[in-house]
């Protein structure tokens, strides 16, 4: 256990220390923010029917997924790209490490150490001059930060299953250009489920991304009842499982076929 | 019995081919050609604890490949290999806490830490217990000067530097065996003559067995006791470096100052190489003269200042080797 939380810290430091990268996304999250506000306060005015989320908690909503945007496997870990590329990646097997528990790690680093950077200055921001208010009780709060934890376990089997096809494509390039798209969409992050069209929100709430977004943000506003609380904490264990056992399976099988690029 | 045990490996690569250009990139779309190449082809050796043995041959002979698959990392298609008793490719990640590698053209260490937190890092994943590795990391400082490097990020470190530190990275676990592939690739002549002196003591106080490949003559010249040359995926000499140069030819050089510029030189046993003024190189076959007889042919005469015999240098007799190899 010690190398793995070695490789952790280790990927923790590095990270920590884009001190330009985080003020940049700081600037730009707290940018889109403000629009994607404009947009809700559009929306709300133009429509009188009842919605099923508040304006007040589309607002610390959206502030929320603000911050916290970097918990999204929206990325590939770029080290591991170039590592494939040139053939570096020879020294990651000659590790006594387990190779999928090794790079779960860097995914956990790569998860969180730039986002929480970031997130505690916006939340302040946000907090303070915008709107956004903090969870209504103590209950929620457990509730929030128990599903957020689900929410990195389950984004961080998804970050490494990502990796790993890097060593069957080499390149990379599709699944670097597919998967925003399909995350910030099906997780919410772009729209609250809730306000998806109603033929739609059955499917997305099967599929695993709603674990990174809905699951969490619904929790911190109270939206979540305890019986959905089970079924939602479940729904992110079962997701995080597969992905877990579908990256350990490419990579143990790519990783016997694999050949060294160069040299 | 010996340490390592290869017998009749073999190792395909398939490698898509298309045309040049852009139909040939079309094409490519539509139907698609593999080639398979042989990268190892039936290698059998087996090595000695406390050996120290370089493995040569020309770029694309098979040289990586055979480290790759020794050190566990890639899976040949046939033959047995066995290194430590335990065959590398089965339960590689315990396999690799025992051995060393080091790529000379890439690093291990992290690129963004100073040296000393690669090394604490690296003490982690292999799991050394923190006095072990105190004591390890002093010797390797001392050994090889790398005290000033320590609180340096990586990536500022230059190319000798960085091998330097590439070398104490793969030896922090005090591996039984150390594979080197291309160590001194790139590095300067002071760079290489403290690799090279640091891998002798290595190899002699420490009894660590070491594989080297490299295209560096003088790197086998100063290290190697066994030399294994590789040339199309075949073991092509594997003997001590007095074999391979017997090989090819049984040559042997007598270079000779002469006091007289002019003086013509001629010997019916002997074959003018080159001459530069006064100076002569004769090439001759010590089996059929031996060279005393023929320094004495020699010098009884011509008036001679000077004279001294030589082996014909390694790379010649290598190039030659690869000649013959790629035929």
């Amino acid at each position: 256990m010690k190398s793995y939380l070695a490789i952790l810290s280790a990927r923790f430091r590095v990270l920590l220390q884009y001190r330009m990268a985080a003020a940049a996304g700081f600037g730009t999250q707290l940018f889109w923010g403000l629009i994607r506000m404009m947009i809700f306060q559009a929306f709300y005015d133009s429509s009188s029917a009842a919605q099923p989320i508040s304006r007040a908690d589309v607002v610390t909503y959206i502030w929320l997924g603000q911050a916290l945007l970097g918990f999204l496997p929206w990325n590939l870990d770029s080290d591991i790209r170039a590592m494939v590329r040139n053939g570096t990646v020879a020294y990651e097997l000659l590790r006594p490490v387990d190779l999928y528990g090794a790079w779960y790690m860097r995914a956990l680093a790569q998860r969180t150490a730039p986002t929480i950077l970031r997130a505690i200055p916006l939340l302040l921001v946000a907090g303070l001059f915008f709107g956004m208010r903090p969870p209504a009780n103590a209950h929620d709060l457990v509730c929030w930060i128990v599903t957020t934890l689900g929410a990195i376990a389950f984004s961080c089997a998804f970050t490494t299953l990502m990796n790993v096809t890097l060593v069957v494509t080499v390149s990379g390039e599709g699944v670097a250009r597919f998967m925003p798209p399909l995350v910030y969409t099906l997780s919410g992050m772009l729209i609250p489920i809730s306000l998806l069209p109603a033929w739609l929100i059955p499917i997305v709430n099967i599929l695993p991304f709603r674990a990174l977004v809905d699951t969490p943000f619904r929790a911190y506003l109270g939206q979540l009842p305890d019986r959905e609380f089970a079924f939602a904490l479940a729904h992110q264990l079962v997701w995080t499982i597969v992905c877990v056992i579908a990256g350990r399976a490419m990579l143990t099988r790519s990783v016997r076929r694999m050949v060294i690029q160069g040299g | 019995m010996p340490q390592i045990v290869v017998e009749n490996l073999c190792k395909t690569f398939r490698v898509a081919e298309r045309d040049p250009g852009f139909w040939g990139a079309i094409r490519g779309l539509a139907s698609r050609r593999y080639r398979d190449v042989e990268a190892v082809r039936g290698i059998s050796f087996s090595l000695d604890e406390g050996e120290l043995v370089g493995y040569i041959g020309p770029n694309g002979a098979g040289k990586s490949t055979t480290v790759k698959i020794l050190s566990g990392i890639l899976v040949p298609d046939s033959g047995k290999c066995e290194v430590l008793g335990v065959t590398p490719w089965r339960n590689r990640t315990h396999y690799v806490g025992k051995i060393g590698v080091v790529f000379g053209q890439r690093t291990q260490l992290w690129w963004d830490l100073p040296v000393v937190e690669s090394l604490e890092l690296l003490r982690d994943i292999y799991r050394v217990p923190n006095d072990q590795y105190q004591r390890t990391r002093d010797e390797l400082v001392a050994m090889l000067d790398l005290a000033p490097l320590l609180d340096v990020p990586v990536r500022q470190l230059s190319l000798g530097q960085r091998m330097r530190c590439d070398l104490a990275g793969s030896l922090l676990h005090q591996p039984r065996i150390l594979f080197l592939d291309e160590p001194t690739i790139g590095l300067d002549a002071v760079s290489k003559l403290a690799l090279r002196d640091f891998v002798k003591r290595l190899n002699r106080e420490r009894g660590v067995t070491v594989i080297l490949t490299t295209h560096d003559m003088d790197d086998i010249e100063a290290l190697c006791s066994r030399v294994i040359l590789i040339g199309r995926g075949e073991i092509l000499s594997d003997g001590p470096l007095e074999l391979l140069r017997r090989r090819v030819a049984n040559e042997r050089r007598l270079i000779i100052d002469l006091e007289d510029e002019a003086q013509q030189i001629e010997d019916e046993d002997a074959e003018i190489l080159s001459r530069d003024r006064a100076r002569v190189c004769l090439k001759f076959d010590p089996t059929r003269i031996s060279t005393a007889d023929l320094i004495s042919r020699v010098t009884s005469r011509y008036a001679v200042r000077d004279l001294f015999v030589e082996n014909p240098p390694i790379e010649e007799i290598v190039a030659q080797l690869y000649q013959e190899a790629q035929v």
